[in-house]
């Protein structure tokens, strides 16, 4: 009889890692989503309207003075270019940051919510000397501002 | 992959600034091994949510472009001293990593 209560508690207790081990696999789904959120498209696009009309849902823009792009008119180094997006303009989106010369040109795209400022950094890597082009999604149009940056080791080779 | 976020969010006036770095390898795939010549897996931060007292601040998609140990900041408005940010990252091969900091 012990012999049976203890083999019902062994069952129960495999049973119950059993369902743990079926959570770890539902949480593992989960970066699966994630990667339905980025963008494959717009990321692989080979030129700089391709990867606009995948990530922001149109390719015509306007140029805007009200953009700001602060970036270093030489990078000694193309792997570390640092790059910084602004703007006055309301009711801002999304911002996509492009480096033309780059196989990809898309490099990132911010999605603003609630309370954030179109006022974005990062660091970018760049392959050659090529023009920073930012787009800023405001009102259901896109507006853009670009600036040269020249590279003088390209940031993308190993 | 513990602690490889850093933030540093500071309130000025009514904007607070948050500056992050996150320590990642940001390979684009396209790069070869110097040693074996094989080429080295894309592995990069795709995903980073930035959210403050519930709310979602802002959601940056990024590709391999980004550099290496990436360099972030934004600023936003609605919230006070002593408040949370978080920021959460996700890469491209399920990796992931968050880190809260308090306003100063």
């Amino acid at each position: 009889m012990t012999m049976n209560t203890k083999r019902r508690v062994f069952l129960k207790g495999s049973l119950a890692a059993g369902t743990v081990g079926v959570a770890v696999g539902a949480g593992l789904l989960t970066p699966q989503a994630v990667i339905a959120a980025w963008d494959e498209k717009a990321f692989a696009a080979k030129s700089v309207d391709e990867a606009l009309n995948a990530a922001m849902g149109m390719a015509s823009n306007t140029a805007s003075d009200a953009i700001k792009i602060k970036a270093p008119d030489i990078a000694e180094n193309g792997a570390v270019v640092p790059v910084s997006v602004s703007t006055d303009m309301a009711g801002v989106e999304s911002i996509a940051l492009l480096a033309e010369g780059n196989a990809t040109p898309l490099v990132a795209t911010f999605e603003l919510g609630e309370g954030a400022v179109p006022d974005v950094s990062t660091r970018i890597k760049m392959g050659k000397t090529a023009d920073v082009i930012a787009v800023v999604k405001a009102g259901g149009k896109l507006h853009s501002a670009r600036k040269s940056v020249k590279v003088t080791i390209g940031g993308c080779g190993g | 992959m513990a602690n490889s976020i850093k933030i540093r969010a500071k309130l000025k006036g009514d904007t607070t600034q948050v500056k992050c770095l996150m320590t990642h390898p940001m390979e684009t795939g396209l790069r070869k091994d110097s040693k074996t010549g094989k080429m080295i897996p894309a592995h990069f931060i795709s995903e980073v949510m930035a959210t403050s007292g519930g709310k979602t601040i802002m959601t940056a998609y990024w590709s391999g472009g980004i550099s290496k140990n990436p360099y972030l900041s934004f600023d936003f408005k609605g919230a006070a001293k002593g408040d949370e940010v978080t920021i959460a990252w996700k890469d491209n091969q399920g990796g992931s990593d968050s880190e809260t900091a308090k306003i100063s």
